[in-house]
């Protein structure tokens, strides 16, 4: 599937701030079954990218503005092929050993209901790793309610898993911290989800899982959406958590509060040629 | 428990060489002198402010470290098998991390277990595959040593983060050549008055090649509030340099400035005294107002050093300690100079079970813990203490590690009842620039002074002595 991506993230200011210092993690990068045609990010204010790698193999680009800033767009636009591996990652960058997603952060500690509920799944004789997962994609995709009202960035697994309520970064929160109490390593992705009922604008990015299996490498699920991951997933960055792997992380010197609004159109491209 | 070895009589009573004279003097001075000075250095010490917060107590106020007049003196040919123990140890600490950010062979040769360290807190992901400026991670290194007899010195833990109390290894001797100089004039003493000397030409060799010919460093301190902000004052004062808070610094274009009055001056080199986990909120704790935004970004492009480097605690974490010996040999191809206290690593069964069964005669730690607290002393526990430790251990073993009860050192000590024979412990300070190690001779010599009492951390009511370094 060819993908054509446009997403604008914009901050507008109440009191325009000094400045504004971002790092973004909005490039996709290729792998087995995603191959990037064209990619760029504009930002609407005066000021010079820096591109880099982090340590996970995420591109990424920091900047800063001076100001005063009244608004700041962050406009990003490329189109991306895409096909369906089954929810299999391969040939992406691999910057650490699989047991490094065992590593526990604060976003993602298991609560001990989410320890429970994991045990309960392996106590009901999902078996191998691979079944296992998929049994705690369909539990928690049954398990929770995809709510926008009630969690934000920094809501935990716990706190989310507790109201069984939540965003896709919820449930990919829940999910991580799920595996890993099984000692499954779990890591966080933030990408795009072409939608296929025709919903093609969107107010946020998307936020997936990936689990390790022994044998088969790293595999995609999407609890929000109770699915393996398939070429309607665009995969742009990978960590142990939402932080990191977030498309923006900010900061702004002085200034009041900030609005942001997130626009994100998704459309299949018309093929040229078609079987 | 055996009798513990006295730095001034031995095991056997005889007057050791290197306290004759200070044997004397202590024969020959009037207790009611010795008492007033005592009282005079509290005073010098209360006007200087030189105070520690006491975290975890209820009251929680800031008070004063118990200072002892009475020092603690090394021979020349102690500290000279000290020093190349320590230079060679951090050495190695050095190329450790340098690897674990890495090629990781360490790992692949089995030296130390992998999940050991990627999934240690304290392993920062952030720096894998990163360079820092001539691959110098631990500038600045506290190695605690104590000592069992005449000839063994054993490390008791490795500080490669933010170690501190360098503030009052100075100002211990700057009190006792005020109060006690015929005692001086009876000794040739090693100075340790030009560590800041030594410190900020350690911190300006590690400059970033980006760098001015002459960098410019700044201490980075968390704050006011924090227990160690006397010594930061203290030390940007010594060296001559800005003591400065994340506000007071800021990124552009991958380069850090510092606001000044006369407008933003670049900043190569930062001394902080702020945990990893504040440096900056885009890279990890996202609430942190106590760091610099982007900091990490300029740091990763090469445009600042910081001392000590980003996750150095993958060194100096408690399950590593244990591997330290096969560090230093794996690296270095040396047999380590200064030997490790004998460890039990409760994640291995053969040794949780012996710590299990002998868990009254041993000293349990928490791996990740500090300042002496998740702390089991068994012979000095009860049996509800021993059984709730029994418990702890056996669900999470890899928590913790164990070690015998040492009979560490004692030294003559100031306390109520006269002078008594108190245990006593000795952080040096090791600086590693990319010219050299640098060691002034001494350190912080932290005392019990409870009578019997092993744990010397200040913040459990230890007090600190003047270290003297005997010269030839």
């Amino acid at each position: 599937m060819r993908i054509l991506i446009s997403h604008d993230t914009v901050y507008r200011y109440a009191n325009p701030p000094a400045s504004v210092v971002q790092i973004l993690r909005l490039t996709p990068r290729n792998h087995d079954g995603q191959y990037v045609g064209s990619w760029r990010i504009d930002i609407s204010a005066d000021c010079r990218l820096d591109a880099h790698e982090d340590s996970f193999g995420n591109l990424t680009h920091t900047f800063s503005v001076d100001g005063p800033v009244e608004e700041l767009v962050i406009h990003v636009e490329g189109d991306v092929d895409t096909e369906d591996t089954n929810g299999v990652v391969r040939g992406a960058i691999e910057r650490f050993p699989p047991g490094l997603f065992l590593r526990e952060t604060q976003l993602t500690t298991p609560s001990p209901a989410i320890r429970d509920f994991a045990a309960a799944l392996k106590a009901a004789g999902y078996g191998e790793t691979l079944s296992l997962l998929h049994g705690l994609l369909a539990c928690l995709y049954e398990e929770m309610t995809f709510d926008a009202d009630p969690t934000h960035a920094a809501t935990t697994a716990a706190e989310a898993f507790a109201i069984r309520r939540g965003v896709c970064q919820d449930f990919a929160h829940i999910f991580i911290a799920a595996a890993r109490s099984l000692g499954v390593p779990a890591r966080y992705v933030s990408g795009y989800f072409f939608r296929s009922d025709g919903v093609n604008d969107q107010n946020a990015g998307h936020a997936w899982a990936e689990a390790y299996v022994a044998d088969l490498g790293w595999v995609a699920f999407d609890p929000a959406n109770g699915i393996s991951a398939t070429d309607a997933h665009l995969r742009v960055a990978a960590g142990l958590d939402y932080l990191g792997a977030a498309p923006v992380r900010g900061t702004r010197y002085g200034g009041g509060a900030e609005n942001l609004a997130v626009r994100v159109r998704l459309q299949q491209a018309r093929q040229q040629a078609q079987n | 428990m055996a009798v513990a070895f006295d730095e001034m009589t031995g095991q056997d009573g005889k007057l050791r060489p290197a306290y004759r004279e200070l044997s004397a003097w202590l024969g020959e001075i009037r207790p009611d002198v010795l008492d007033y000075r005592r009282r005079e250095a509290e005073f010098l010490f209360r006007r200087i402010g030189i105070t520690f917060a006491v975290y975890g107590e209820a009251d929680s106020q800031e008070r004063l470290i118990p200072f002892d007049v009475i020092p603690r003196i090394l021979s020349a040919p102690e500290w000279a098998l000290l020093s190349r123990g320590l230079e060679q140890r951090v050495t190695a600490i050095n190329a450790y991390i340098r690897d674990i950010y890495g090629k990781r062979e360490c790992l692949r040769a089995g030296i130390v277990p992998e999940d050991l360290v990627f999934q240690n807190p304290v392993f920062r992901p952030e720096m894998n595959g990163q360079k820092v400026p001539h691959d110098i991670y631990v500038a600045i290194a506290g190695i605690d040593i104590v000592r069992v007899d005449d000839q063994t010195f054993y490390v008791l833990e490795d500080n490669a983060r933010t170690p501190s109390g360098v503030s009052y290894m100075l100002e211990n001797r700057e009190i006792m050549l005020r109060l006690f100089p015929e005692l001086f004039s009876r000794h040739r003493i090693a100075p340790v008055d030009n560590y800041p000397d030594e410190l900020l030409a350690t911190l300006q060799s590690i400059a970033p090649n980006t760098a001015a010919a002459e960098p410019t460093v700044v201490l980075l301190t968390p704050g006011v509030f924090n227990s160690a902000y006397y010594e930061h004052s203290f030390l940007a004062d010594k060296l001559g340099i800005e003591l400065v808070e994340g506000r007071d610094l800021f990124v552009r274009g991958e380069e850090v400035f510092m606001r000044t009055t006369q407008g933003p001056k670049r900043v190569d080199v930062i001394y902080r005294r702020l945990d990893d986990d504040f440096l900056d909120p885009l890279a990890f704790r996202p609430d942190s107002v106590l760091g610099v935004p982007g900091l990490m970004s300029a740091y990763q492009a090469g445009n600042v050093t910081l001392a000590n480097a980003v996750g150095t605690g993958v060194a100096d974490d408690k399950a590593v300690y244990s591997y330290m010996p096969e560090i230093v040999k794996f690296f270095l191809g040396e047999e380590p100079i200064l030997r490790n206290v004998p460890t039990f690593r409760c994640r291995e069964d053969e040794h949780l079970g012996y710590v299990l069964d002998n868990i009254d005669k041993l000293v349990v730690k928490e791996v990740h813990g500090s300042g002496g607290y998740g702390m089991l002393i068994g012979p000095a526990a009860d049996k509800a203490m021993l059984a709730a430790f029994r418990a702890k251990l056996k669900s999470a073993p890899a928590n913790f590690i164990a070690q015998p009860t040492l009979a560490l050192s004692t030294c003559p000590t100031c306390v109520d009842s006269g002078i008594a024979p108190r245990h006593v412990d000795l952080r040096p300070f090791v600086l590693t620039g990319r010219d050299k190690v640098r060691i002034v001779p001494g350190g912080l010599t932290r005392v019990a002074m409870k009578a019997g009492s092993l744990v010397v951390n200040s913040s459990q009511g230890g007090g600190t002595k003047d270290t003297w370094v005997l010269d030839g």
